[in-house]
């Protein structure tokens, strides 16, 4: 044995299980507002992934219990579930987590070596492969057309088989961000479109504040630092502000792009994730202010409703080369 | 009020200081053999000057300083050298080292103990303290003399006394300053001089009340408390949070006008210039799984195992440490003996020190970054030294690493990072030797040749001399 001789360091596994719980607010939100399929998809997608890692652990021969039971696999579940719409076929859900697990993460070397958040190679995979599925959201309970019971809910995800006199068109709708942008597109104002049904409920903020509530916990756990979230948010919100000031017509609100889409998660659970990241703090406001203005860059001129996933696979590349050049001076060589 | 600077990290690791320090100082009894290593300091080892069969007395020089960095060694009591020869040490390397063997007699005889004029020239007074075996007594042993001159070139603006023994478990430092703070503070006022420094600062962790109020009515120094974080007690840890002064990576800190010493160091000199008595001893705690932990006033060479008798071996003991949990060594067994460098030994066991959890990959937290008081990126080194690319690990500056263990200490994945910066710098070292070496053939090669090619030359030249002479006659 050597010095020293005592640790103190919460295990990996005590972040990982921190960083679960801090995700429960946005699950139960997530129910309140789509119902118990989220659930179903959270169950899915975390199955699959345990499955998967195990296998995948035995296959590279590392052990397979310590691994298991760091709970990286199972966060990267829930992060990808939460992106997926409720109600999205199980194929879908077992595909892109088969993806996230198996290429982007053990391919790329397991825990520690991945270059790219897995959770988000599975997101885009699926967008980029699926479209349709990807982007149909159920409707907030409170503007469905229709409503469908748990039992009928499964035989869509798992039959694809609807009641015979429902629609899949009355079921769901676009998400808030997508509207934007089609009805942009149609030269709404901005007046008309935040007029629409979608804009009326309060989903999307609660949501949105969920995440944050589970954020903060996790700033205070000292488990994320400020950086990543800080310049994350401000940056979009920076941007869309001052776009919101010259043009308010054809561009919407700064807060409006904080409770939409992905901001929120991305920001306290995405771009935090320490693999994919960089180390040095000024690299993480690089690091996460890129992501911010890439993520707005898509919102508004993508041909994807929202950014946040491809903001972050195109700066996890850019991730060695930050860290490079941002070595804080080390003691005594300062200047 | 001074104002206080900050240095990044550090961590706070459990005190367990409480324990040892019920008791005062203890004397234990003679030991029946003392176990005294020839080489206890940095630099060159001290040359035996006694022979098996022997008497000496307490506090003859048995071991000659050889050399500009080194430091005599003592005989710490009366007594019959048995021999001298290989023994185990406790030091890092785990080697043998030459000891002399001395059987205590019982009788305490001593030299001839002369005082010291206060005010006699600093050179002189420097000779003395290396006669007298003065060394670094925080851990380091570096000869003290060498860091009380500071040329000529240099003016010292601070003296800094180091009490703030940050490392958890050890409190020698702490009863020395409670029991004996007037030796303290004189022996500062002898180093000030040689100095020539124009203050005296003490910095002592704010968990030590008790001796930060005896220091404080011992006088004659600015004593300030220092916030309690490990490593708040390494020497650029505590320059830099009282005095502002970042001292880089190889360079000396006099050069930046500040020295620091530890408080054990400032009474030994105090003993050796106005009581003329070379370093014989030193306080040593004893704890961890024990049952009456407490600090001894043990000679040098005194065996371990004897000082671990008095405190009451307990049950369950799995070997020992050699200073404390963050950065001691494992001793090789509990018979090495008490050396200067020796501030504590801490006997283990299952229950106090568990075994290390299997390390699991690095998740790049950068927990070790910001715990890391030479503000290095842990991470990037342990990368860069298990892939044995040891100069980019250079790069990132491995060398400034001042191996404190507390990257490794808060490493959620388990990784003994300080491991593989040893390993890395122990390999780099390594292959330094070997340039050398090679380097020096190389040169002896270039040297011998050209002597060949010279001495042809020269022949070739007293021929043609010789063969002209003889024409000319
Ligand atoms: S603390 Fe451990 S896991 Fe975290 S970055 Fe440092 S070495 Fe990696
Ligand atoms: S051991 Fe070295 S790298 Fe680790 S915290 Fe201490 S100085 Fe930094």
């Amino acid at each position: 044995m050597n010095s020293p001789y005592i640790t103190r360091s919460p295990s990996v596994t005590e972040i990982m299980v921190k960083v679960l719980a801090a995700l429960i607010p946005a699950i139960a939100a997530d129910v309140w507002f789509f119902g118990p399929a989220v659930l179903v998809t959270l169950a899915l997608a975390s199955v699959t992934a345990l499955v998967l890692e195990a296998f995948m652990l035995r296959l590279r021969g590392r052990p397979v219990k310590p691994f298991l039971m760091d709970g990286s696999a199972l966060l990267t579940a829930w992060l990808l579930g939460l992106s997926i719409p409720p109600m999205a076929p199980w194929w879908l859900i077992v595909t892109g987590t088969a993806f996230a697990i198996v290429i982007a993460k053990h391919l790329y070397g397991g825990l520690g070596s991945n270059p790219f958040n897995p959770a988000m190679v599975g997101y885009a995979v699926l967008i980029i492969s699926f479209p349709v599925q990807m982007t149909q959201w159920l409707a907030p309970a409170s503007i469905a057309q229709s409503h469908l019971d748990f039992s009928s809910i499964l035989d869509y995800m798992f039959f694809h088989a609807l009641p015979a006199n429902t629609g899949l068109d009355a079921l769901t709708s676009a998400t808030p961000l997508d509207t934007l942008k089609t009805q942009l597109h149609l030269d709404k104002s901005m007046d008309a479109i935040m007029s629409l049904p979608i804009y009326g409920t309060i989903g999307g903020k609660w949501m949105a504040a969920a995440y944050l509530a589970g954020g903060l916990y996790l700033l205070q756990q000292k488990i994320v630092s400020w950086h990543v979230p800080v310049s994350f948010i401000g940056t979009i919100a920076i941007l869309s502000g001052a776009l919101h000031l010259v043009d308010p017509a054809h561009y919407a609100s700064p807060l409006f792009q904080l409770a939409s889409g992905a901001t929120m998660i991305g920001a306290f659970f995405i771009l935090t994730d320490p693999v994919t990241g960089p180390t040095t703090p000024k690299g993480k406001l690089l690091f996460a202010s890129g992501a911010g203005f890439l993520t707005y860059v898509i919102r508004l001129h993508g041909g994807y409703p929202d950014g946040v996933a491809f903001a972050v696979l195109l700066m996890n590349i850019c991730v060695p080369l930050i860290d490079a050049y941002t070595q804080p001076p080390v003691f005594g060589k300062k200047k | 009020m001074r104002q206080l600077y900050h240095f990044n990290g550090g961590v706070h690791p459990p005190q367990h200081k409480d324990q040892s320090t019920i008791d005062p100082i203890r004397i234990p009894p003679l030991p029946e053999k003392l176990i005294i290593p020839l080489h206890q300091h940095i630099g060159s080892s001290a040359k035996a000057l006694v022979q098996p069969g022997e008497r000496v007395l307490k506090g003859q020089m048995i071991g000659q300083p050889e050399g500009h960095v080194s430091s005599a060694i003592h005989a710490p009591t009366s007594g019959k050298i048995l021999s001298v020869g290989m023994e185990p040490v406790p030091h890092p390397s785990g080697l043998d080292a030459l000891c002399v063997i001395l059987e205590p007699d019982g009788l305490e005889e001593w030299i001839e103990r002369v005082p010291l004029d206060p005010e006699m020239d600093p050179g002189t007074m420097r000779t003395k303290l290396k006669d007298a075996g003065v060394v670094g007594l925080g851990g380091a042993v570096f000869p003290s003399f060498i860091k009380l001159n500071p040329g000529s070139k240099n003016k010292v603006r601070t003296l800094i006394l180091n009490g703030a023994e940050c490392e958890p478990y050890i409190t020698c430092d702490d009863l020395l300053m409670r029991e004996r703070a007037f030796e303290i503070a004189e022996g500062a006022k002898l180093m000030q001089r040689l100095l020539g420094a124009e203050e005296v600062v003490l910095g002592i962790e704010d968990n030590k009340p008790l001796a930060i109020e005896a220091m404080k009515s011992a006088g004659g120094m600015e004593v300030v408390a220092v916030p309690t974080v490990y490593p708040g007690g390494g020497a650029k840890q505590l320059i830099k949070v009282l005095t502002g002064v970042e001292v880089p990576a190889g360079e000396r800190s006099t050069d930046l006008g500040v020295q620091c010493f530890n408080v054990a160091t400032a009474a030994s000199v105090y003993r050796a210039i106005r009581l003329g008595e070379p370093v014989l001893s030193r306080i040593v705690t004893i704890t961890g799984n024990v049952a009456q932990p407490g600090n001894y006033e043990a000679l040098i060479g005194t065996p371990v195992d004897h000082l671990i008798r008095q405190a009451g071996a307990l049950p369950g003991s799995s070997g020992a440490i050699m200073g404390g949990p963050m950065m001691g060594i494992d001793l090789p067994s509990t018979h090495v003996p008490v050396v200067k460098a020796m501030n504590c030994v801490i006997v283990k066991s299952e229950a106090l020190f568990p075994k290390a959890l299997d390390p699991m990959p690095c998740i790049r937290c950068a927990r070790c970054a910001e715990s890391c008081p030479a503000e290095l990126q842990p991470q990037e080194l342990y990368w860069f030294a298990k892939a044995k690319n040891f100069g980019k690990a250079q790069e990132y500056a491995l060398f400034d690493c001042i191996e404190c263990g507390c990257c490794s200490y808060v490493c959620p994945s388990h990784i003994p990072l300080v491991q593989y910066y040893r390993y890395a710098k122990s390999e780099i070292w390594a292959q330094e030797r070997e340039k050398k070496a090679s380097d020096l053939a190389r040169l002896r090669h270039e040297f011998r040749v050209e002597r060949m090619e010279r001495d042809k030359r020269e022949k070739a030249e007293r021929l043609a001399q010789k063969s002209a002479q003889a024409k000319e006659l």
